[in-house]
């Protein structure tokens, strides 16, 4: 009976005491906050997905210098833009080694016959690849590559040229995006061969600086560091993605030390994590706008006065506090600080009812009117509560005497009655891809995306219009500085938006985490992290 | 008995068919578009919108999608998720094992600590005992789940420091998935600290998920034992000199049991489909927060797909209740 009890009693703290302390000193666990769909990052526009596989597993030709929008060398180690703006010729790295894994060994180092591989499996309709694993190639395509790119061409095993069918600034930010990862041909001939071609979006093989081990959907990713990687080792010997949905159990696990790094923390969480010494917060301006768009085609939003006025009307200061939290800060612009084009506007809406009452008048409008404001029903990276931000909105009008009412529907209904022009005036945003200015300016505000309803103010002004299209095509960045400015100027004058807010990310991790840079699109990049005892 | 067996299995067909056709005209029903859900704000133009709805076999009249789908699912196929492409039987496949631990463990639990305490509370009822037992199961069926389990972990993982705040294991375990289950992988896997950790993991998800059925269970075994307490046998058995422990054990708890066991299929039916709250809260890979997340990206597939194992899973559960049944009172058994 008595060794009953002591057996009991063992057990019992085998549980209590049992080994809380997690993993090896080389082993990082971050608690990430999705499954991702697919390990080809060509198949998503998640960036869950791209956390879990581009960032970690492949490279690109050029890439982002890391915690910056930059372009720097990749895979390719230099490139030539032919003097028309039409041809890219990327010299390639040599002696670069993919992953060998338990389920592939490469025989041969990364070549042309790579880039041509992943490039042409998303355009070329006919290639046996382009329906594996549904074949949704949507960054591709979304990105416009499919009608921009005219040819792939292999000049040699390290020389590879892409031919475009028109000048495209952007182009090379455009080739850093996830998306544009280069995937292994050898390993990719070889499931086709053994009739599993659809395993390459699930067992990856990239030349990145970590190399996939095991995933279980919604629990973990494993990873180990790539001992081939072409800019070194990492110091990391593993990584783990705790897949952990729940922010504020993301936020215990930080605390118990269960992860090292943490997702998306709720903005209520922020404040105690800077009280708490072992953890430190790394904030950064997002890559995002939150707007408020105004339908130019439904009166009286075609009239700039009423426009203008709506932007003096709105508290934007009271909605930052309100909404964000101290987690974002006002935007002036189309585009946020981040971005290499981005100048302090010298002419800026104040809050100032007064004259927005006065513009109404001019406008005829004296008495006020009645309106809707579509508020999104989902939280967005660029707006935390798009409902609470309509009633502020809604508050700030009464006080100039318009009555507003407030419209919400289903996340995809709504997108699609917005672009179809339903709505009067609408409550959105964007998050960059690229880090290029033109990713802001021509989807949301251009002639173009007033046809498609992307442009929801459907606002469209030929001498704006010409501006960003002069812009796109330019190469010189100090020429294309200059066109953007002008552009937002007269975006300032017509104001077919009120820009409300860029939002502030914030990164918790434990302070033994060194290296860790944040990312200006919103993703996470293990390379270069190390713990410290 | 057989034939029994073979009433209950003829009624599962219809069964079957209602919940196949609810599942695929619902979803539908609801507004959203997957399609559209995954472009987000960039949007997708008409030409690529209509290639993906050919893709994916929207485009074709309703009645047959739905034919479509009925002969695929009769042919065992319950097609592809949307958002992941992959098949939804593999997807479940992967997921269930860790639902169904869970449920086991969370039903062992309350199933333990729920029948004594019923009966507990019967023997001494109306006494500070039963008082207690009520006001307790009472406050644990009332719990919001979702407060319970945040503050279980601050409480336990993050104050005390004693379990883990969530997941099946500890990352130094790399354990080679062989059925799904944690504890018998770890077995096989030959790991004893493995095998305590999973358990450790499983503590705290257990209790949550274990507090609405403990308290159904305590309450239902306290009601059916006080209704047998009353009957005649009881009186004669006692009157003939048996011990009270075998009065209450073996005379009044059998004849208890049979509307206990009801109530424990059922809530073992709502643990493998309800788990959700407790599946997001512990970082728990189960189907509960499949299908949710189904529900929202609109992965049409994925809810038919899931709803229906799941509908399958409940009835095969009830039945084997209705055949419990019949094991436990002879009465049903001689009809």
């Amino acid at each position: 009976m008595r060794l009953k009890a002591y057996s009991i009693t063992a057990i019992f703290l085998i549980f209590i005491t049992g080994n809380l302390q997690l993993a090896a000193a080389s082993t990082l666990v971050y608690c990430s906050e999705g499954s991702p769909e697919t390990f080809n990052p060509q198949l998503s526009a998640s960036g869950t997905t791209f956390d879990a596989s581009s960032r970690q597993i492949y490279n690109r030709l050029v890439e982002f210098k890391l915690g910056t929008t930059e372009i720097v060398p990749g895979l390719a180690l230099r490139w030539d833009i032919s003097e028309d703006g039409l041809e890219y010729t990327f010299y390639l790295r040599q002696k670069v080694r993919f992953h060998s894994t338990k389920y592939f060994t490469p025989s041969r180092y990364f070549n042309a016959d790579d880039v041509l591989y992943s490039f042409n499996r998303q355009r070329k309709t006919s290639e046996p690849w382009y329906k594996v694993s549904g074949g949704v190639y949507k960054y591709f395509n979304d990105m416009g590559f499919n009608r921009l790119i005219r040819d792939v061409i292999k000049l040699d095993d390290y020389r590879i040229k892409i031919v475009l069918n028109k000048p495209d600034s952007p182009f090379l930010s455009n080739m850093a995006m996830d998306f544009a990862s280069i995937l292994s041909k050898e390993y990719a001939d070889s499931l086709m061969k053994a009739g599993t071609p659809e395993q390459l979006d699930i067992k990856p093989v990239g030349t990145g600086p970590f190399m996939f081990v095991k995933y279980e959907k919604d629990a973990f990713i494993r990873y180990q560091a790539h001992p081939g990687y072409w800019r070194g080792r990492e110091a990391l010997d593993k990584l783990v993605f705790a897949i952990t949905v729940d922010p504020s159990v993301r936020y215990a696990r930080l605390r118990t030390g269960e992860c090292q790094v943490m997702a998306y923390p709720l903005p209520t969480d922020i404040k105690s994590m800077k009280k708490n010494p072992a953890i430190k917060v790394a904030e950064q301006p997002g890559l995002n706008t939150a707007y408020w768009a105004f339908n130019v085609r439904k009166p009286p939003f075609d009239q700039a006065r009423v426009r203008q006025a709506m932007n003096y009307a709105i508290n934007r200061q009271a909605i930052l506090d309100v909404i964000y939290q101290g987690t974002g800060e006002i935007a002036d612009s189309v585009i946020p600080p981040t971005i290499w084009s981005w100048k302090a506007p010298d002419n800026v809406y104040v809050y100032n009812p007064d004259r927005a009452k006065k513009l109404l008048a001019e406008a005829g409008l004296a008495g006020g009117f009645e309106m809707d404001i579509w508020a999104m029903p989902v939280q967005r990276p660029y707006n935390p509560n798009a409902r609470k931000m309509a009633e502020l909105i809604q508050q700030d009008l009464s006080k100039i005497g318009i009555k507003a009412n407030i419209v919400t529907y289903e996340w995809g209904t709504y997108l699609k009655k917005s672009r179809d022009g339903e709505h009067q005036t609408i409550l959105l945003g964007w998050t960059g891809d690229n880090g290029d200015p033109d990713n802001f300016f021509s989807p949301l505000l251009s002639c173009a995306a007033a046809e498609t309803g992307n442009n929801r103010s459907f606002w469209c002004n030929r001498k704006f219009d010409d501006l960003i299209s002069l812009a796109r095509i330019e190469q010189d960045q100090g020429k294309r500085k200059k066109l953007y400015r002008l552009a937002e100027v007269i975006f300032k004058q017509e104001a077919p938006w009120v820009t409300i807010a860029h939002s502030v990310r914030f990164l918790p991790y434990l302070k033994n985490v060194q290296g860790l840079k944040m990312d200006p699109f919103g993703g996470i990049y293990f390379s270069g992290v190390r713990l410290s005892k | 008995m057989l034939q029994l067996l073979l009433r209950r299995l003829l009624l599962v067909v219809p069964g079957f068919l209602g919940v196949t056709a609810l599942t695929f005209f619902l979803i539908r029903l609801a507004p959203g578009d997957p399609i559209l859900l995954l472009a987000g704000e960039r949007g997708v133009s008409a030409e690529r919108y209509a290639e993906l709805q050919h893709q994916f076999g929207f485009d074709q009249p309703l009645l047959i999608q739905f034919t479509d789908y009925l002969w695929q699912v009769l042919n065992g196929n319950l097609g592809t998720s949307v958002v992941t492409q992959t098949p939804v039987l593999e997807e479940f496949g992967k997921l269930f094992p860790a639902t169904l631990e869970l449920a086991v463990i969370a039903m062992i639990f309350a199933t333990i600590i729920g029948i004594p305490a019923g009966v507990l509370a019967a023997v001494k009822r109306n006494t500070v005992i039963d008082h207690s037992i009520t006001a307790v199961s009472l406050v644990g069926y009332s719990m919001p789940i979702f407060w319970w389990a945040l503050l279980l972990i601050l409480l336990f993982s993050v104050n005390l420091g004693w379990m883990p705040v969530a997941g099946r294991i500890n990352f130094i375990y790399d354990i080679d998935r062989v059925t799904g289950f944690m504890l018998i992988d770890t077995l096989l896997a030959g790991d004893k600290d493995a095998f305590f950790d999973a358990l450790h993991h499983l503590v705290l998800p257990a209790i949550v998920l274990a507090t609405i059925p403990l308290a159904v269970i305590t309450r239902m075994t306290r009601s059916s034992m006080l209704e047998v307490l009353k009957q005649d046998y009881i009186r004669t058995a006692r009157a003939k000199g048996l011990s009270e422990f075998s009065v209450i054990f073996k005379h009044a708890l059998r004849n208890a049991l049979i509307p206990v066991i009801t109530v424990i299929g059922l809530q073992t039916s709502i643990l493998l489909t309800g788990a959700i709250l407790t599946e997001i809260i512990f970082s728990w890979p189960g189907i509960g927060k499949w299908i949710l997340e189904a529900v929202y990206r609109r992965d049409y597939p994925v809810v038919q797909g899931g709803v229906l194992l799941i509908a399958g899973l409940v009835i095969l559960v009830n039945t084997t209740v209705d055949l419990l049944y019949v094991v436990i009172n002879p009465v049903l058994r001689r009809r």
